[in-house]
C-alpha cells in the first residue's frame, strides 16, 4: 500500500514522513530524541505522562509527540523555552508523587525517571511531597514480583503490558483523580490474583514500582555458609543477555565469561540448565510420540495437540484461563525444575554430598521461575528442589557487588555431570526453539535421518511473528514407527500470552489441527523474559535471538539425544524416558485455578 | 449599549416541534447545515465549537453507522440549565437530535444523562416513546436511547463521555482523531450539548437571521444562564449574549457583589473592578451558563479551595499535569495559608498552572488555571492571610 | 445461583454481552444491592468475558458505583461551592446526629449511608441532597429532620 507523505519541519529542519507517523517518530528520523515515559515501542499509544510535549507553531496547546500524528506544514520545536518549562514541571510533578529514595532503590541507575531528573538537573523538590504513607509498604505477597506503589508514576505501561501483550489483566487502572492508582481486583495482594508472574510489567516499568523479588542476600549467605554446597544452573537465554548489564551489545555471547563470573562469586559448582533442556527434549519428545501412538494406533482418546510446559508463566496462565485443557499440557517439568531434583539425587550421589546441605540456585531470564520453584509439588527430591531463583539482572547486580570486571574475564567451561549441553538446548531461549529442538530429535528417532532442513536450522519456525505454524511431512520411517508413515506433523508456536490465547481459543473451539504446540509466556520467548536486562524492545530481542542461533551453530553437538551426559543419566539412573524415575522426578501435574 | 438585558424565550417556548422536523426533512441536509453555520451558533456546553461545522464534518464522513449524542452530563458547578431544559421541553431536545441525525446521516442517537439526574429517566423514556411513534409516522428512521452516567464530572468531555458509553473508565482520548471522524465505537459522531440541540432546532424553524440579529459578532444569539450564589433571584434565565458583567450584576446581584465566577469551577473569577469592562461571551469570558455571584461576606480562599478540591477529585487521573497539578495547587494554597510555604510560592504555582493549561490532555486540566490564576490575581491577600 | 449472579446473568441476557453493557449492568447491581460486591464483579467479568481487575477499575472510576457496602438509602449531600455557602455542613451535622453515624459511614442496621457528593446540579436551590435517586433541594435542618424521619418510618 502506497502511503501519502507528509511534509513538516522539526526544529527548523524539513522532513517528509509517511502519513500517520507520530511527531515522536518523525523526530527520531531526524535524530532528535524527545524524552518519553509512558511511551514504549512494544505498547499502544497512551499520551498520559506528557513529558514528550512539544511546541507546535500556531497551536495554543503543546501536543504530546507520542500521541499526535504529523500533519502537512506542521512546524515543531522539541526544546523551546515553553517546552523546557513544561517538561521540567511535569518531571517535578512526577517526582512529587514518587518516593525518591534513590540511594537504596533496586532500580537506581536503571530508572528512567531518575535519568530524566538528572538530565533536567532537578534536585530540591519545588513542590510538596505527595507520597502517601500507606503506599510505602510494598506488596511482597508474590514470590516473583514486588509492587511498590510509592514508586509508581501511573504511566500505565504495566497495565498495557498485562492487558494487551499478555491478555492477563491482573493489573488495572483503578479509581480516579488524586486517588487514581494501578491496582488489582479489589486491591488484593499480587499473589491472590490472576498474575502469571511473567514479569513483563517489570521489564517495562520506568521506575521501581514493579521489580522482581530479589534474593541476592540469601544467595550470598548460602555461598558463605561453609556447611552448604551451593550449585548454580544457568538458563539458555541468560548467556546472550547478561553482557548488557555490563554495557555490552544485546546478543553478545558471553557464556564462558558468565561461567567464570559465577565461579568467582563462590558457587561450588557451575552447571547448566541446558543439560536439562536436552533432557526435556528426550522426555517431551517421547511423550509426544507416545500420545501420537495412542491416538493413531490404539485409538485412544488422547489430548492433542500436546502443549509445551517449559514456561511457568504460561502454565499459570493456562491454569487460570484454560483449565479445561490441562490434559493437553505436557507433564514434563520445566528444565529448571528437572535440574533441581536431579541435582539433589543423582548429582548429590555422584559428588558424594548430602542433599540436605545442598543449595540449588538458578539464574533465569524469568520471574515466573521464582514462583515455580515455590510450588508445593516441586519437591521431587524430598527437599525443595530449587532453593533460589535469580534473574539475569540479579546476577548482574551480584557481579557488580563482588567487584568482578566481567568484560575482562577469560572464558571458562561448565562443570561436568549436569553441565554438558547441545545447540538444541541453547535455542530453548528463543521462540520456536523448543519446537526446533524437539523436531531435530523426534524426526531422527522416527526416520533415522536428520531433519530435512539445511544445517539443521528449521527456519520456518524461527522469527518474531506472534503465532507461527508449520508442517513436517514424515516419510520413510523406521519399521517400529510405521504408524507415522506419511503423517503430516502440524506444529504451531506462540509467544506472548495474548498470542497463546489466540491458539488456545482455536483448540477449545476444536478448530486446531496441530499435534504439537510450543508456547512461551514472554514476547520473543525467554530472551524477552521478565528477568532479562532492561530496556527491552523488538530490536534488542532480535539481537539476543541472533546470539542464541549463533551459539547453537557454534556448538559441537546440536541434537539433544546426542548429549553424552544425557545418554549417561539414562543408562545409569533414569533408565528410559517416561520411566518410573522420570515420572517421580521429571514430571508433574497441574491444578485448575480460578479464572477471576 | 442597552441598559437592560434582553430576556429571550427561544429555548423554553412551546413550539410545534414535529412540524419543524417534518419541514426540515423536506429540505436538503446541506441547506440546514448551512443555516446552522450561518447563524453563528456555537456549542452551549462551554467549549463553543461552531455547531454547523461539527455537523458538516460528521456529515462528510463515509460510514455504515454514525451517531448523534446529546451531552446531558451537566456537571460544571453552578450549571443546572440542561436539567431544566430536559424537564420543561424534552421534546425539543429530542427533535433537535433527530434534526442532527438527519443532517449528518445518523439513525441512532443517545442521550448521556448524568447519574445525578436519574430522576428524569421515567419522564424522558415516556417522551422518547412518543417521539419514536411520531417519527415513524414521518417514516424517518431514528432511534434515541439513554445512557446513564454514574458520577464523573470528566465524562462531560466528549471523548470521555464516549469511553463511558463504551463501558470503560471515562478517560479522555488523544485528539486527533476527533469524534466527527472517530467517535462512539469508532464511528463518526456529533456530540452536542442539550441546549445547543434546541437552538439548532429553533434555527431550523426561524432561519438563521433572527438568531444572528442577537448577540455580538463572536457570540451570536442568546444563551441560558444558571444563576446562583449570593443573588436574590437564583435560577434559569435565557438572555441575549453580549452583556457586560456590570449589566448582569445590576440585574442579579444583591447590591454587594464582590466577584462573579463566570463559567463554573473551570471558568474565570471576575472582581468588581472589572465588571464594567468584562463582556460575557466568546470575545470576553465565555460560559456554559454558570454564573455564581459572591458578596463581600465570602472568603475567596474557601471558594478557590472548593474548586480545587472538586478538580482534584474529578480529574480522571491519567495525565500528569492534571492529576498531580491539581493536588499541588490545592495543597499549595493550603501550605501558603498555614505559612508552611512563603507567599512567593503562589508564583511558582501560577507558573505550574500555566503548564497545566498547555500540557494537559483535555479541557479539564487545561482549564484549572482559569479559576486559579484569576482568583489569585484578584484576591491574593485573601489567599495568603 | 446467588441472587446477584442471577441478576447479572439476566441483565447480560437482556443487554447483550458486549462491553457497552458494562455500565448498565453495574448500575443495575447498585440499584438492587446498593453496592457492587466482589461476587457481583466476578459474575460480571464472567458474563462479559472481562478481567475482574478491569471491571473493578471501571467501577471504581465512578462515584456512584460503590464497591464497598452501602445502606439501603444512600444520602449524598452536595458539597460543592454554593451548597457549601448555603449551609451543607449544618445539614450533614443534623443527619449525623439523627443517624448516629459520621460522614462516610453506614448505620449498623445497613439502612443509611451518609456521603458527600460533588455538584448535583441544583446550585440555585442549595443545599441539596440525594437519597438514592430522589432529590431534596433547599433543605434546612428542620426539613432534613422531617425527611429522614419519613425514611426511618419507611423501614
Amino acid at each position: 500500500m502506497s502511503k501519502y507523505k507528509v511534509n513538516l519541519k522539526i526544529n527548523n529542519i524539513a522532513v517528509s514522513v509517511d502519513e500517520g507517523t507520530t511527531i515522536l517518530d518523525a523526530a527520531r528520523q531526524l535524530n532528535f530524541k524527545i524524552p518519553t515515559l509512558c511511551h514504549h515501542d512494544d505498547l499502544c499509544v497512551a499520551g498520559n505522562c506528557r513529558v514528550c510535549v512539544v511546541e507546535q507553531k500556531g497551536a495554543r496547546l503543546l501536543p504530546a509527540a507520542c500521541a499526535t500524528p504529523v500533519s502537512e506544514g506542521m512546524e515543531i520545536q522539541t526544546n523551546s523555552l515553553k517546552v523546557r518549562q513544561a517538561r521540567k514541571h511535569i518531571v517535578e510533578l512526577l517526582l512529587s508523587e514518587h518516593n525518591a529514595d534513590c540511594t537504596k532503590c533496586f532500580k537506581s541507575g536503571y530508572c528512567e525517571l531518575q535519568d530524566m531528573s538528572n538530565d533536567y538537573r532537578i534536585g530540591d523538590h519545588v513542590f510538596l511531597d505527595l507520597v502517601k504513607e500507606k503506599d510505602k509498604q510494598p506488596d511482597i505477597s508474590s514470590p516473583s514480583i514486588e509492587k511498590d506503589d510509592s514508586k509508581c508514576i501511573r504511566c500505565q505501561r504495566c497495565v498495557r503490558t498485562c492487558t494487551s501483550l499478555q491478555y492477563v489483566s491482573a493489573l488495572a487502572v483503578t479509581h480516579k483523580g488524586n486517588n487514581m492508582r494501578i491496582s488489582t481486583f479489589m486491591d488484593k495482594p499480587m499473589n491472590d490474583v490472576v498474575c502469571t508472574n511473567c514479569g513483563q510489567c517489570i521489564n517495562r516499568c520506568p521506575t521501581a514500582a514493579l521489580t522482581e523479588r530479589n534474593y541476592i542476600d540469601e544467595v550470598f549467605d548460602a555461598i558463605y555458609d561453609p556447611k552448604k554446597f551451593v550449585v548454580v544452573q544457568t538458563a539458555p537465554a541468560t548467556r546472550v543477555a547478561i553482557g548488557e548489564e555490563f554495557g555490552m551489545e544485546p546478543g553478545t555471547r558471553v557464556t564462558g565469561k558468565m561461567v567464570a563470573a559465577l565461579r568467582r562469586l563462590g558457587f561450588d559448582k557451575v552447571l547448566d540448565t541446558d543439560f536439562t533442556a536436552d533432557l526435556t527434549i528426550m522426555e517431551e519428545g517421547t511423550e509426544l510420540l507416545t500420545r501420537l501412538k495412542e491416538a493413531l494406533v490404539d485409538g485412544k482418546e488422547v489430548a492433542l495437540p500436546m502443549l509445551t510446559s517449559c514456561s511457568p508463566g504460561w502454565i499459570k496462565f493456562q491454569e487460570h484461563m484454560f483449565p479445561d485443557l490441562l490434559a493437553n499440557l505436557s507433564t514434563c517439568k520445566s528444565p529448571q525444575q528437572m535440574f533441581g531434583p536431579l541435582a539433589k539425587t543423582y548429582y548429590a550421589e555422584k559428588v558424594n554430598k548430602n542433599p540436605a546441605e545442598m543449595v540449588v540456585v538458578s539464574i533465569m531470564p524469568c520471574t515466573a521461575k521464582k514462583f515455580e520453584a515455590e510450588r508445593p509439588e516441586m519437591r521431587g527430591s524430598g527437599y525443595k528442589d530449587v532453593d533460589y531463583v535469580l534473574t539475569t539482572r540479579e546476577l548482574g547486580r551480584m557481579i557488580h557487588q563482588a567487584g568482578i570486571d566481567f568484560e575482562k574475564l577469560e572464558d571458562e567451561k561448565y562443570d561436568t555431570i549436569l553441565g554438558e549441553s547441545t545447540g538444541a538446548a541453547v535455542i530453548f531461549g528463543a521462540t520456536g526453539g523448543v519446537m526446533e529442538a524437539a523436531l531435530r530429535t523426534a524426526y531422527e528417532i522416527v526416520t533415522g535421518r536428520e531433519v530435512p532442513f539445511a544445517n539443521l536450522n528449521i527456519k520456518p519456525i524461527r522469527g518474531m511473528e506472534g503465532v507461527k505454524e508449520a508442517s513436517v511431512k514424515i516419510k520413510d520411517v523406521k519399521p517400529e514407527w510405521s504408524f507415522l508413515e506419511g503423517v503430516e506433523l502440524n506444529v504451531a508456536i506462540a509467544h506472548g500470552l495474548a498470542n497463546a490465547k489466540i491458539l488456545m481459543d482455536k483448540i477449545r473451539a476444536g478448530e486446531a489441527n496441530h499435534h504439537f504446540i510450543e508456547i512461551m509466556a514472554c514476547p520473543s520467548g525467554c530472551i524477552g523474559g521478565g528477568g532479562q536486562p532492561m530496556p527491552t524492545n523488538m530490536e534488542i530481542r532480535k539481537k539476543r535471538a541472533a546470539g542464541i542461533y549463533e551459539e547453537d551453530e557454534a556448538m559441537v553437538i546440536r541434537k539433544s539425544h546426542e548429549n553424552p551426559e544425557v545418554a549417561e543419566i539414562y543408562k545409569s539412573f533414569l533408565h528410559e524416558p517416561l520411566g518410573h524415575r522420570s515420572h517421580d522426578l521429571l514430571h508433574t501435574h497441574y491444578y485448575p485455578r480460578k479464572r477471576h | 449599549m442597552e441598559k437592560n438585558i434582553k430576556k429571550v424565550d427561544l429555548i423554553f417556548g412551546k413550539v410545534d416541534y414535529m412540524a419543524i422536523v417534518e419541514q426540515s426533512l423536506k429540505r436538503t441536509r446541506d441547506e440546514i447545515i448551512l443555516d446552522v453555520i450561518d447563524s453563528g451558533l456555537r456549542g452551549r456546553g462551554g467549549a463553543g465549537f461552531p455547531t454547523g461545522l461539527k455537523w458538516k464534518f460528521a456529515k462528510n464522513e463515509e460510514a455504515d453507522q454514525k451517531y448523534v449524542i446529546c451531552n446531558a452530563d451537566e456537571g460544571e458547578p453552578g450549571t443546572f440549565k440542561d436539567r431544566e431544559i430536559l424537564t420543561q421541553v424534552p421534546e425539543k431536545v429530542l427533535a433537535g437530535m433527530a434534526l442532527c441525525g438527519y443532517c449528518i446521516g445518523a439513525s441512532e442517537g443517545y442521550i448521556y444523562l448524568r447519574g445525578e439526574y436519574n430522576f428524569l429517566l421515567p419522564s424522558l423514556h415516556k417522551h422518547i416513546d412518543e417521539f419514536h411513534k411520531k417519527l415513524k409516522a414521518l417514516k424517518f428512521d431514528f432511534t434515541i436511547r439513554i445512557c446513564s452516567g454514574s458520577g464523573a464530572y470528566v465524562c462531560g468531555e466528549e471523548t470521555a463521555l464516549m469511553e463511558s458509553m463504551e463501558g470503560k473508565r471515562g478517560e479522555p482520548r488523544n485528539k486527533p482523531p476527533f469524534p466527527t471522524s472517530h467517535g462512539y465505537l469508532g464511528k463518526p459522531t456529533s456530540v452536542n450539548n442539550v441546549e445547543t440541540l434546541v437552538f439548532a432546532l429553533m434555527i431550523a424553524q426561524e432561519g438563521p437571521e433572527k438568531f444572528k440579529e442577537m448577540g455580538t459578532f463572536d457570540s451570536r444569539g442568546s444563551k441560558v444562564f444558571s444563576v446562583s450564589g449570593d443573588t436574590p433571584t437564583p435560577g434559569i434565565f435565557e438572555l441575549e449574549l453580549g452583556m457586560t458583567l456590570e449589566q448582569f450584576v445590576e440585574e442579579f446581584g444583591d447590591g454587594d457583589t464582590k466577584a462573579v465566577q463566570v463559567g463554573g469551577a473551570s471558568g474565570f473569577c471576575v472582581a468588581r473592578k472589572d465588571f464594567k469592562s468584562t463582556l460575557i461571551g466568546f470575545e470576553g469570558i465565555p460560559t456554559g451558563g454558570s454564573m455564581m455571584l459572591f458578596n463581600s461576606s465570602r472568603s475567596m480562599y474557601n471558594i478557590l479551595n472548593d474548586y480545587l478540591e472538586f478538580m482534584e477529585e474529578e480529574s480522571c487521573g491519567q495525565c500528569t499535569p492534571c492529576r498531580v497539578g491539581c493536588q499541588q495547587l490545592l495543597k499549595g494554597i493550603e501550605a501558603v495559608k498555614k505559612g508552611i510555604k512563603p507567599p512567593s510560592y503562589l508564583e511558582d504555582l501560577q507558573k505550574l498552572s500555566d503548564t497545566m493549561r498547555i500540557a494537559s490532555k483535555c479541557g479539564l486540566g487545561q482549564s484549572v488555571p482559569n479559576p486559579f490564576n484569576s482568583i489569585i490575581k484578584n484576591f491574593r491577600e485573601e489567599i495568603i492571610y | 445461583m446467588s441472587k446477584v449472579k442471577e441478576l447479572v446473568k439476566e441483565q447480560a441476557d437482556k443487554l447483550g454481552r458486549q462491553r457497552t453493557s458494562l455500565m448498565p449492568i453495574l448500575q443495575a447491581v447498585v440499584s438492587a444491592e446498593h453496592y457492587i460486591s466482589e461476587e457481583a464483579m466476578e459474575a460480571i467479568a464472567e458474563e462479559l468475558d472481562l478481567s475482574t481487575a478491569d471491571v473493578f477499575g471501571t467501577a471504581s472510576f465512578y462515584t456512584f458505583l460503590d464497591t464497598v457496602p452501602r445502606g439501603k438509602y444512600i444520602i449524598r449531600v452536595c458539597k460543592t461551592i454554593t451548597c457549601h455557602m448555603k449551609g451543607k455542613d449544618e445539614i450533614i451535622r443534623t443527619i449525623e446526629g439523627m443517624l448516629k453515624i459520621k460522614l462516610g459511614e453506614t448505620t449498623t442496621d445497613k439502612r443509611f449511608s451518609l456521603l458527600q457528593a460533588n455538584c448535583l446540579g441544583w446550585c440555585h436551590k442549595g443545599p441539596v441532597m440525594l437519597i438514592n435517586d430522589e432529590v431534596y433541594p433547599e433543605v434546612t435542618p428542620e426539613k432534613v429532620t422531617e425527611i429522614i424521619n419519613q425514611y426511618l418510618k419507611k423501614g
